[in-house]
């Protein structure tokens, strides 16, 4: 026994709905800028963190579960990023991004290797022109302290050595105190730098705290022309969060439906486990839907995460766990 | 990008392949008696009925239907309880056995949910994580009052009532018998419950774990039946007090019975809750709280938001993304841990909703109604939403129970009060605002009797419920709810 459902929403009624002309409104002022970010709605932190956790509760079986694996794979951007890297440490890194499990050639290649702006040229040289992208941090990563000029010159130097990619940080200080035009215009003169070049734009939001700063900073960067959004550095206390990444989600896909623009999100920073990562899969799929679940605007930044995907990819084959010395470390 | 720009992103279209919790867990017995003085024991008249999973109309139980000399039988038995045993219990040994049980339910949390799911049609998501960790929760914090009743406000050494016939709803099973057991027994009293006729098998659940309990014969009586059962315990000299939630016709009906009686009443009924929202809300969390607001539980919730006044600056914006969110929600199998909407607990339940509907449509309201596929047994609704709805239309009015949000618009705070009071119920409101000054204005001019601000349909032990008007009198949790089992 079942109602007649009765169709009144037509099939494209639902969904994001992206205009196909992009229509992003044109910065000219600070108070402009500042009346546009401040006119966004607000985020309701109890009842963003209980969607957030009653969407960490979907289970994720089956063939659902070995295509998001692959998936997830897919979206890495194999990360290292210490002080004591060395070119060695950085042809391994390029190596395991390309095969991720050498015995097992069905396995996809990870997104990019993402590495700091000084070892850009050696994993260029061992990728070549391979289908990862080589990512690099840039403009006085971490902590974005520097002035303009370094922040750009390190920035065309990561370029000149080859670098697909930049991931780049804002500037919390100028943000937090609400000097929002000198945070805007620093990313418009790095997405100048950047050329064609894809820009991730770094929020550091354990640095911004509050969720409406982070919505806030979220559309700093796609109108000062983003191609990606990204949670954190990995390297203060706090990183990529469930809620955080559901706001940036919520961003891009309202930032779409009024500019026409489709921006990417990047979550980073302590995502270790296949069932964190199927955690940001589900947000994404029922946040922004279909057209984000691709690498191409959705990545892991991620390095231990690759290893425990390998993991429960063979699980799921063999039924048993392997040992996790049967990967490589790095 | 170089990406092709798509017209469209499809919400929720990764397909998760079917994660159901299993049946099997349940381990329910083919056929259940009644409860009466610590034993199961068969009805006098030896009649049963079955009890049907409302999402494949297939089987689970039969049922004993219990006659007036059944009910005669389980009030005479909690009036000897009352009287020999539970009466000279102390409120810390009663808090003992009340603390034994919540953890009980805690061990048994998960064949519960399952039982809960399979009786009731709700999803399992909601009967793990809402029904079965918060009826372990009542009976923990009643758990504590019972041997401090005198520190509750009531006096110095508050008196039980006696004996407490409890007729509870279909809705929420055993959170229903919870709040309704938990007060009663901190308070010293001994009860009669009458589970509902489409949902009794978790209170038979409930029943076997006060067995292990250890909780004294008589103390909790559980008969199972129709309304000549709900009747019966009414109309029945030896209860000193009744408590009842369902709907407000009974409600009135059981109004009319007792008032030539000694016997107390506290009534919990109907409502058609309105959810007020402003166009400064937060718009994501708002979106969520309002589906969560009808949606959760099919609808079938005494408090939840039907109305939705909304301000006419955001209308359109919030209609749009409410009916997108809709169409995401997970239709089907209450057993799949990712189903979102279970089945309708009854045809009768269906028949009602599908008559309101099809009014909705006929007074002119715009009907949007999410596109899901419906399951071809069982009893099912897809999620609706009216749009176009004026103040006088029957949606607007009458509790339709079920999956349908009838969508209204207000210009001024004033009006949105007034809108929200224009009902003959009076239970629960919510208020959308990031301005605290305007949700405090507008709380304190609601007749209801629970007001949620940025949020809706959360429950706490902690927390007193109840209605104001139509949707009845005294209240349930809290501190608040041990008045209702003393003699104050």
């Amino acid at each position: 026994m079942s109602t007649a459902p009765l169709r009144l929403v037509g099939n494209d009624d639902y969904g994001v709905k992206i205009p196909a002309s992009s229509a992003a409104p044109a910065i000219e002022s600070e108070t402009q800028l500042r009346a546009l970010l401040t006119a966004l709605s607000g985020v309701d932190a109890v009842g963003l963190e209980a969607r957030a956790a009653k969407l960490a509760t979907r289970s994720i079986k089956k063939s659902t579960k070995m295509a998001a694996i692959d998936l997830a794979i897919s979206m890495v951007d194999l990360t290292t990023l210490e002080g004591a890297d060395t070119p060695g440490r950085v042809s391994s890194l390029c190596a395991k991004a390309l095969r991720p499990d050498p015995r097992d050639l069905t396995v996809p290649s990870v997104a990019a290797v993402c590495v700091y702006p000084d070892l850009v040229a050696h994993a260029r040289s061992v990728l070549g022109s391979a289908p990862v992208a080589v990512a690099s941090v840039a403009t006085a990563f971490p902590s974005g302290r520097a002035s303009l000029a370094v922040k750009l010159l390190d920035v065309r130097e990561a370029l000149a050595a080859g670098a697909d990619e930049i991931d780049m940080v804002i500037d919390r200080g100028a943000f937090l105190s609400g000097r929002l035009g000198q945070a805007f215009e620093e990313i418009v003169a790095v997405k100048g730098a950047c050329g064609d070049a894809h820009l991730k734009v770094i929020l550091e939001t354990g640095e911004l705290v509050t969720y409406d700063n982070v919505r806030r900073a979220s559309w700093l960067a796609m109108l000062g022309g983003a191609d990606f959004i990204k949670t954190s550095t990995g390297k203060v206390s706090v990183n990529a969060t469930t809620p955080v990444a559901l706001v940036m989600l919520e961003a891009v896909r309202d930032y779409a439906e009024t500019t026409g623009r489709i921006v990417g999100v990047k979550v980073a920073g302590g995502i270790r486990t296949t069932k964190d990562a199927m955690k940001y899969l589900v947000l994404v799929n029922e946040t922004t839907g279909s057209t984000w679940l691709t690498p191409h605007l959705f990545r892991f930044g991620a390095s231990s995460l690759l290893n425990d995907l390998l993991m429960q990819r063979l699980k799921q084959r063999r039924g048993a766990y392997v040992r996790p010395d049967e990967f490589s470390g790095d | 990008m170089t990406e092709k720009i798509p017209a469209n992103s499809r919400l929720g279209s990764l397909e998760y392949d079917p994660a159901p919790e299993s049946a099997s867990i349940a381990r329910l017995k083919s056929s259940y008696g009644l409860f009466i003085d610590g034993s199961f024991s068969d009805p006098s008249q030896h009649e049963q009925f079955v009890t049907l999973n409302p999402a494949n109309e297939e089987v689970l139980a039969t049922v004993a239907q219990a006659s007036n000399a059944d009910v005669d039988h389980a009030v005479q038995a909690a009036r000897r309880a009352y009287e020999t045993v539970w009466s000279k219990t102390t409120g810390a040994e009663r808090s003992k056995y009340l603390f034994r049980i919540a953890r009980l339910i805690q061990e048994r949390a998960r064949e519960l949910a399952v039982v809960e799911t399979l009786d009731n049609g709700k999803p399992i998501r909601e009967s793990r994580d809402i029904d079965i960790p918060l009826a372990a929760a009542h009976f923990f914090y009643y758990a504590g009052w019972a041997d401090k009743l005198g520190h509750a406000g009531f006096g110095a050494n508050p008196r039980p009532i006696g004996v407490a016939g409890q007729i509870i709803p279909w809705n929420f099973p055993l959170l229903m018998a919870a709040w309704k057991l938990a007060p009663a027994l901190a308070a010293g009293n001994t009860c009669v419950l009458k589970p509902a006729e489409t949902t009794p098998l978790s209170a038979l659940l409930l029943a076997e774990i006060l067995q292990q309990a250890e909780l004294p014969p008589g103390v909790v009586n559980i008969v199972t039946g129709d309304g000549s059962t709900g009747a019966a315990l009414v109309e029945h000299a030896g209860v000193d007090k009744i408590a009842f939630t369902g709907s407000t016709a009974v409600g009135r009906l059981i109004q009319q019975r007792v008032a030539s009686s000694q016997k107390r009443l506290t009534l919990e009924l109907g409502g058609k809750g309105a959810n007020i929202v402003f166009e400064d809300a937060p718009i994501d969390e708002m979106i969520e709280g309002v589906i969560d607001g009808i949606f959760f539980n099919q609808g079938h919730v005494c408090c939840a938001g039907s109305r939705l006044l909304v301000q006419e600056s955001v209308a359109d914006e919030v209609l749009r993304r409410l009916v997108r969110r809709v169409e995401q929600l997970r239709v089907g199998d209450p057993m799949d841990k990712n189903t979102d909407v279970g089945a309708i607990n009854s045809a009768a339940q269906l028949a009602r909703i599908q008559e309101l509907t099809a009014f909705g449509e006929g007074e002119g309201a715009t009907r949007y109604t999410s596109s899901c596929e419906l399951p071809d047994k069982g009893y099912w609704f897809a999620p609706t939403v009216f749009a176009d709805v004026s103040q006088s239309h029957r949606i607007a009015r009458e509790e339709i129970f079920g999956p349908v949000l009838s969508v209204l618009t207000f210009r001024t705070p004033e009006e949105a009060v007034a809108k929200a009071n224009n009902s003959s119920y009076g239970l629960a409101c919510g208020v959308w605002s990031e301005k605290g000054s305007r949700t405090l204005w507008v709380a304190q001019r609601l007749r209801a009797g629970v007001i949620w601000a940025n949020t809706y349909n959360r429950f706490d032990p902690t927390s007193p419920f109840g209605g104001v008007r139509e949707s009845g009198f005294g209240r349930e949790g809290g501190r608040h709810g041990l008045e209702a089992y003393l003699d104050v």
